[in-house]
């Protein structure tokens, strides 16, 4: 139908992992921010993800058309 | 005791609330007929429908249930998936779904109506309506009540703004819409919740040192005050799925015998549920063809096999977590409201020259609850060497409460762990999966109430258009109707025990009628309409009639008399289910033999399984096969089930 869900979902997820990511270089130091995450700065690693998973949807979604196809059989 | 948001969590909400919505608002113009919005024309790729599939099950009951369930019964609770679901979401695939998809019923009450006739349609339309709505409110009231804890946002706003969200999306792109926003709301609730509970799991020290904990825990539950003093299981209750289940219901913490389990959740309620369920069907009946459709339940069933990790675990967590002192953590205790604190300090006031048990008898009367003793007498001691501040004294009285809300331990690990960002990313799943579940809901019923109800016996012969404006009404009666539900749900304290008893009423006997009428071409019209009625009725009366141990009879069983008590509530729930499936099939078979078929083998062609030719996968490759993969699901299912025997 019309729209292939992967371009919202890559899109959305580019964006906040993009918003996690900045946010977690720019509060790196900040050993207040990690105290509740166990000093582990959390957004930049995850952050990153979110942008290579997003990015990945984007990518399959460009690659091909129209809404089917893989990843799992359509 | 609650968190406050910062800018960049409410961008996440932001962001991932205007996507959804866009979603809906940029498949407006896909929508021109009623069965555009109603099915979604059958046009959706099996990952699609396959994902929707597993996250329009994906609603509270999930993510705040099963994390309750993890903490009060460990993780036998994983039986909810690796028995109570996925055989039976094999079976839909490989037996049941060539019926559904091949008939080309729109809704799973029209099947029946094909099968049987109007009356079976009729009682299983207005059932599966009512059920749909009350399980969309009491998700909803959970989602309130957490939002109201951890944000400390008005229940009442809560409630309502969430509704308006799904409401704009369902109404502008129908079924397609929620299908979409399910697939979002999937990825955003796997990706929101795996690094909570990765820090979580690190914070106990791994699972192998969660386990030592848990089995200190399970020798002596009342020292957390997870159990009545005096109760003591086998030091693998909280972790074996299996040895303690076997080991009998005043063993495991559940309190349910090992047929019960087997039969009442992994074959009767299980079964019914995932089987003949609108609200999961409708995403595999949505896929493009036959292949598609029956592989939906099998992508489902991936995802849903690990679950397990990002639901239960959760709740295993906290109950580990409060047994190491140092790291301050407790589940939360329920919620006291202004006038218990007022009584409470007064009566902690007056306490200060009683002997400890009758200070501790007089502050948790005032409090209404089970009282720490301990904590209790630190607070009577601090407050007469000292008065101490409201805000001060509300929280060490609220930490001093002996008695849990559950459902709270999933926000609470949320707010232990997540720093600004990834708080905003956790709790967008958290509404992202009472979204989907509320939406898979209302998708439901809207097709349910226009097709099996409006256009079979109100007002029949309209045009499309007409349709498809009351299918966009009753998304809004249904959205409307839920939030009523939601404020009597408010009512109760775990959802879980609940949802689980109205199914047990509705969807148990319902598999047994499925059963006969797909693979039996005797099952008659009349019986299968009056099994499926004295199969509900008998639920009910056996509710009626029953007690679990601990309840008082009233609104939980045995109002009428109690004829037997059962060792737990979920062990009642679960017989409830095996008594009204035996008595549906039973009177299913009789009547039908005693009365005559009202419909030719050449009307059941396709319908019935003997009936119908059998599908020949010749065109699939064999790796694509339902059947071959099926089978291979199974055997993935049976592993795990060894490896936390």
């Amino acid at each position: 139908m019309g729209l292939d869900i992967r371009w919202p979902i890559g899109l959305m997820f580019s964006l906040v992992g993009l918003l996690m990511t900045v946010y977690g270089f720019v509060t790196r130091d900040d050993a207040e921010v990690y105290r509740r995450s166990l000093g582990i700065n959390i957004n930049l690693i995850w952050g990153l993800l979110l942008l290579v998973f997003g990015a990945l949807m984007l990518l399959l979604a460009s690659r091909k058309r129209g809404g089917g196809g893989p990843p799992g059989r359509g | 005791m609650q968190v406050t948001l910062s800018w960049l969590d409410y961008l996440i909400l932001l962001t991932y609330t205007g996507f959804v919505v866009g979603i809906g608002f940029a498949l407006r113009k896909y929508m021109k007929s009623s069965s555009d919005f109603l099915t979604s024309g059958r046009s959706i790729p099996t990952w699609v429908t396959g994902l929707a599939f597993i996250s329009a099950n994906l609603g509270a009951l999930e993510l705040v249930g099963m994390a309750a369930s993890g903490a009060k019964y460990g993780i036998i609770t994983a039986h909810f998936y690796w028995v109570g679901a996925i055989p039976a979401m094999v079976f839909l695939a490989v037996f049941m779904m060539p019926f559904y998809y091949g008939s080309r019923a729109r809704s799973v009450p029209e099947y029946l109506k094909m099968r049987f006739d109007e009356r079976v349609r009729a009682l299983n339309s207005v059932s599966f309506s009512v059920m749909t709505v009350f399980a969309s409110g009491i998700s909803m009231n959970a989602l309130a009540k957490l939002l109201h804890l951890l944000l400390g946002w008005n229940y009442h706003a809560s409630l309502w703004i969430c509704s308006a969200v799904v409401l704009v999306y369902v109404l502008k792109g129908g079924l397609t819409s929620a299908i979409y926003t399910e697939v979002l709301q999937f990825f955003m609730i796997v990706l929101g919740f795996s690094p909570v509970v990765y820090l979580g799991l690190k914070d106990v020290g791994g699972y192998a040192a969660l386990t030592n904990l848990l089995r200190g825990v399970a020798v002596n539950p009342s020292s957390l005050h997870l159990r009545e003093p005096g109760i003591s299981y086998n030091a693998n209750a909280w972790t074996s799925a299996w040895q303690s289940l076997l080991a009998g219901p005043l063993h495991n913490p559940m309190g349910v015998d090992w047929f019960a389990m087997v039969f009442g959740l992994g074959f009767v309620l299980s079964f019914g549920y995932w089987c003949t369920n609108f609200l999961v069907v409708q995403r595999a009946m949505a896929a493009r063809n036959m292949t598609a459709a029956r592989n939906t339940p099998l992508v489902a069933a991936v995802p849903k096999m690990l679950f397990p990790a990002l639901v239960i675990l959760p709740g295993m967590i906290a109950v580990g977590l409060m047994t190491i002192p140092s790291k301050g953590y407790r589940i939360p205790a329920p919620i006291l409201d202004s006038a218990v604190y007022a009584r409470a300090t007064a009566a902690v006031a007056a306490s200060a020259d009683l002997p400890p048990d009758q200070a501790l008898k007089a502050v948790s009367d005032a409090v209404g609850k089970r009282m720490d003793a301990e904590k209790v007498a630190a607070l009577v001691r601090a407050y007469a060497a000292k008065p101490l501040a409201p805000a001060a004294f509300n929280d060490r009285l609220w930490n001093a409460v002996a008695e849990y809300d559950y459902d709270g331990v999933i926000l609470s690990l949320v707010k232990r762990y997540c720093p600004p960002g990834l708080l905003g990313l956790a709790l967008t799943g958290l509404l992202a999966s009472f979204m989907s579940g509320m939406a898979g809901n209302v998708t439901a019923f809207n097709t349910v109430w226009t097709y099996d109800l409006y256009q079979a016996y109100i007002a029949p012969k309209r045009s499309d258009e007409h349709y498809m404006r009351m299918g966009q009404a009753a998304t809004l009666v249904g959205i409307l109707a839920s939030i009523g539900c939601a404020y009597f749900a408010a009512l109760y304290n775990n959802a879980m025990d609940i949802i689980q008893l109205v199914f047990a009423f509705v969807n148990a006997p319902l598999f047994a009628t499925f059963l006969l009428g797909m693979f039996w071409k005797r099952t008659t019209g009349t019986g299968a309409f009056l099994g499926l009625l004295f199969g509900t009725l008998a639920s009910g009366v056996v509710h009626a009639l029953t007690i679990a141990q601990g309840n008082v009879p009233g609104f939980k069983g045995g109002y009428l008399a109690v004829a037997h008590t059962f060792p737990s509530e979920m062990a009642q729930n679960f017989w409830l289910a095996v008594f009204a499936f035996v008595v549906c099939f039973s009177l299913t078979v009789g009547i039908s033999l005693a009365t005559r078929r009202s419909k030719s083998d050449e009307e059941l062609s396709g319908l019935v399984y003997s009936l119908t030719p059998k599908i020949r996968d010749e065109g699939v490759a064999w790796y694509a096969r339902p059947a071959v993969i099926g089978t291979a699901l199974l055997g993935a299912c049976v592993v795990l089930n060894l490896i936390f025997w």
